[in-house]
């Protein structure tokens, strides 16, 4: 076939050209597209992006303390710690003015963040600053601030104390990181281990992991096959199975963890059921709930029918005959299941895999309820610092790494699925 | 599905050992659902079954209603009893809850709807990035963003209000109107904007007359799934209403912790309907939805 290109510019009638006027028409569509779009994009930004964004700042600010104590924290960076043993008389005589004339909530806020870097921080500045206050009630002008530091509490002469604000005076601060991996800043600044009977984050991350992949399996143990069966039945029957994978799913997340309680509790229904039938006697009934157990029962029924769904999805679509002609050329039953059908399942089962599994890591409700002391994960520390002990520093980087081991996952999710190929129902 | 008649012996073991799994699973699935209701008519204050209740034949003195009475806030005589305490909290969170999970499907299903018919067009710019923010109150955990919008309504001085709740129960809820009428929209045919707009319609007027029919059941579904997101979501209601705002959830929530009592039970029988009642519905619209759009069923 024979083409032939005009040379000569295309016009419209308006005589504006034919090109330039499409690039405006094109132009006009993408913002109309856009427009419907930005009520939510905005929306969702202002009430969700944001205060992520505001989450991730605090975790790692450190500015509060920095204006409770600006002037001794400037003369403190002038200390040489080399060369002397405690820190230059400036430094204790900003001190003094600061704790004397301070807003007393601003001190207060700051005495909570000192007692993180250092415990006894808190019982020290009250004590000091009730005598300042005396002093200067008195209109005495002390001839050393360092002497009457000392005089006031002997733990003035403590370098150690000292040493402790070295991870205080920055605005912006990594300590909350490390206080999440159970790690703090030593009296040269350097990362080490905290104390003893301090270390719980590690524990709980790791039991995190643990309980997180333990409910994957158990879900891919349970899902597969009842995905395999849904995928094969008549429609008929899979549609009226399907309720039973869609109900838990529509149910709300309390009542279903409830019902766990009901069920594995001491007296509960699988005990009576197991006492009835002799397995154990009426003495031996067994602990199910409250701990690690009870969590990983619970969470298993709960995220089941996450992994059922893409399984399904992926099952459904494989063809019969496969199976019946890898049967055919002579493979055994066991051989062509291995061999032909679940390699074409693998895109549901890393689906499904990664869904349970990042679902399960940020879980807070299940485990708080069920889990007990022993089955408590991440998110209850999170809960615990935001609404208990108002640690928001150390609750944000939390929060923080949590959100970081998401999106890695969600990150894999993606290459693998794709997120628009997420589906509901 | 079914064996063949050539099955060797092992083969059927294993095919029923195969379907006997499968009926446990479906068994853990959806019993412990069914197994509170029951219980929920039980005379007793514990959540246990009695041995009136299992006696054979039954024993009319072990089941009653005191419970859903004492739920609806009836204190009568024969309601209280020594371990359950009876208030009107449960209605009261039965209100707010309906209340919130209104309001907040209206304004989701409405900014979710438009945001789904933008990014259904085909000149859609960056539209992979877009889908990812509009998702991702989805996919963050319910923790993390309770965390993050505590500590920044608190500046603005929306904590401990409702409009804070709404507002980030909208945000929860968007995604399931997006997925769910972007789902809708895919075989959507844009001819039929094209004829209705040459044949003279305004934008509003081929929104309201020609799309906004055929994308019913998706919305409908969507306004739904909506719905239950902000009606079961305690988490975001734990830490931004205040201690007497109660809902559903937060008193089941309370219960659980504090007052173990039937009364949960009654009112988690009573979510129990809901739910088969909101899955039949989707589950109608949806084949509706494929019907209009002319897809076969499967």
């Amino acid at each position: 076939m024979e083409v032939t290109i005009s040379t000569a510019e295309l016009l419209t009638t308006d005589g504006i050209p034919l090109k330039q006027s499409l690039r405006k028409a094109e132009r006009r569509n993408k913002l109309r597209a856009f427009l419907l779009v930005f009520p939510l994009l905005l929306f969702i930004v202002v009430t969700f992006v944001m205060p992520i964004g505001d989450m991730l700042l605090r975790s790692v600010d450190d500015s509060q303390i920095n204006s409770v104590f600006p002037n001794t924290f400037d003369e403190y960076k002038n200390w040489d710690k080399g060369a002397d043993e405690l820190p230059p008389e400036e430094v204790y005589k900003s001190l003094f003015f600061e704790l004397a004339n301070g807003d007393k909530r601003q001190i207060g806020k700051a005495l909570t963040r000192m007692n993180y870097a250092k415990s006894g921080w808190k019982s020290l500045i009250k004590k000091t600053t009730r005598e300042i206050k005396k002093i200067i009630k008195k209109g005495e002008e002390p001839i050393s601030y360092k002497e009457t530091f000392i005089k006031i509490n002997k733990l003035w002469g403590d370098p150690t104390y000292w040493y402790s604000f070295n991870q205080m005076v920055n605005d912006r601060s990594s300590i909350y990181y490390w206080n999440a991996l159970d790690r703090t800043f030593d009296e040269d600044g350097e990362v080490v281990l905290q104390d003893e009977k301090r270390r719980m984050y590690v524990k709980t991350w790791l039991r995190t992991f643990k309980v997180s992949i333990y409910v994957t399996i158990f879900c891919l143990i349970l899902g597969f096959p009842v995905a395999h069966l849904l995928a094969n039945l008549p429609l008929r029957y899979s549609n009226l199975l399907m309720i039973f994978v869609l109900l838990p799913f529509w149910t709300s997340l309390l009542v279903r963890t409830t019902a766990w309680i009901v069920m594995l509790q001491q007296n509960g229904v699988i005990n009576g059921i197991l006492v009835w039938l002799g397995v154990i006697t009426d003495d031996g009934r067994i602990q199910m709930v409250y701990n690690e157990a009870g969590t990983l029962i619970a969470m298993t029924q709960i995220l089941l029918p996450f992994m059922i769904l893409p399984l399904y999805s992926v099952m459904r679509v494989i063809p019969k005959s496969h199976m019946r002609a890898a049967q055919n050329l002579g493979a055994k039953p066991a051989m062509a299941f291995w061999r032909v059908y679940l390699p074409q399942t693998i895109p549901g089962i890393s689906a499904g895999g990664l869904l349970v599994f990042v679902l399960a890591i940020g879980y807070f409700i299940t485990p708080e309820l069920v889990g007990g002391k022993d089955g408590k994960l991440i998110g209850s520390w999170i809960a615990y610092h935001l609404k208990t002990t108002l640690n928001w520093g150390l609750c944000a980087a939390l929060g923080g790494i949590l959100l970081g081991i998401m999106l890695i996952f969600y990150w894999l999710y993606n290459k693998i699925v794709g997120i628009d190929n997420i589906k509901l129902g | 599905m079914a064996l063949p008649s050539y099955a060797t012996p092992v083969q059927r073991t294993y095919y029923y050992f195969y379907l006997f799994f499968c009926t446990v699973v479906f068994f853990f699935l959806i019993a412990p659902l069914f197994a509170i209701i029951p219980i929920s008519f039980s005379v007793s204050p514990f959540m246990v079954f009695t041995e009136g209740m299992l006696a054979w034949p039954p024993d009319p003195e072990a089941w009653s209603i005191r419970w859903y009475k004492n739920m609806i806030g009836d204190c009568s005589a024969d309601v209280v009893s020594s371990t359950v305490p009876c208030s009107k909290k449960w209605m009261v969170g039965t209100v707010n809850s309906f209340y919130i999970g209104i309001i907040a499907t209206v304004i989701a299903t409405a900014l979710g709807t438009l945001a789904a018919l933008g990014l259904s067009r085909p000149h859609m710019p960056y539209k992979g990035l877009i889908m990812a923010i509009l998702i991702s109150p989805m996919i963050v955990p319910l923790i993390i963003t309770a965390a993050g919008m505590f500590f920044f309504y608190a500046r603005i001085n929306l904590v401990y209000t409702f409009t804070g709740v709404i507002l980030a129960h909208v945000a929860l809820a968007t995604p399931f109107v997006v997925i769910t009428v972007t789902a809708t929209l895919v075989g959507f045919d844009m001819n039929m904007v094209k004829a209705a707009q040459s044949l003279g319609a305004k934008p509003m007027r081929t929104f309201f007359k020609v799309i906004m029919p055929l994308i019913l059941p998706g919305i409908i579904s969507g306004a739904l799934f909506a719905f239950i997101t902000s009606f079961d979501e305690v988490v975001i209601v734990m830490f931004m209403a205040s201690i007497d705002q109660l809902t559903i959830p937060k008193q089941m929530w309370a219960g659980i912790r504090q007052e173990i009592s039937p009364v949960i039970l009654c009112m988690a029988t009573c979510l129990v309907l809901l739910s088969i009642f909101l899955l039949t519905t989707v589950e109608l619209l949806r084949r509706r939805s494929e019907k209009l759009r002319g897809i076969k069923a499967r």
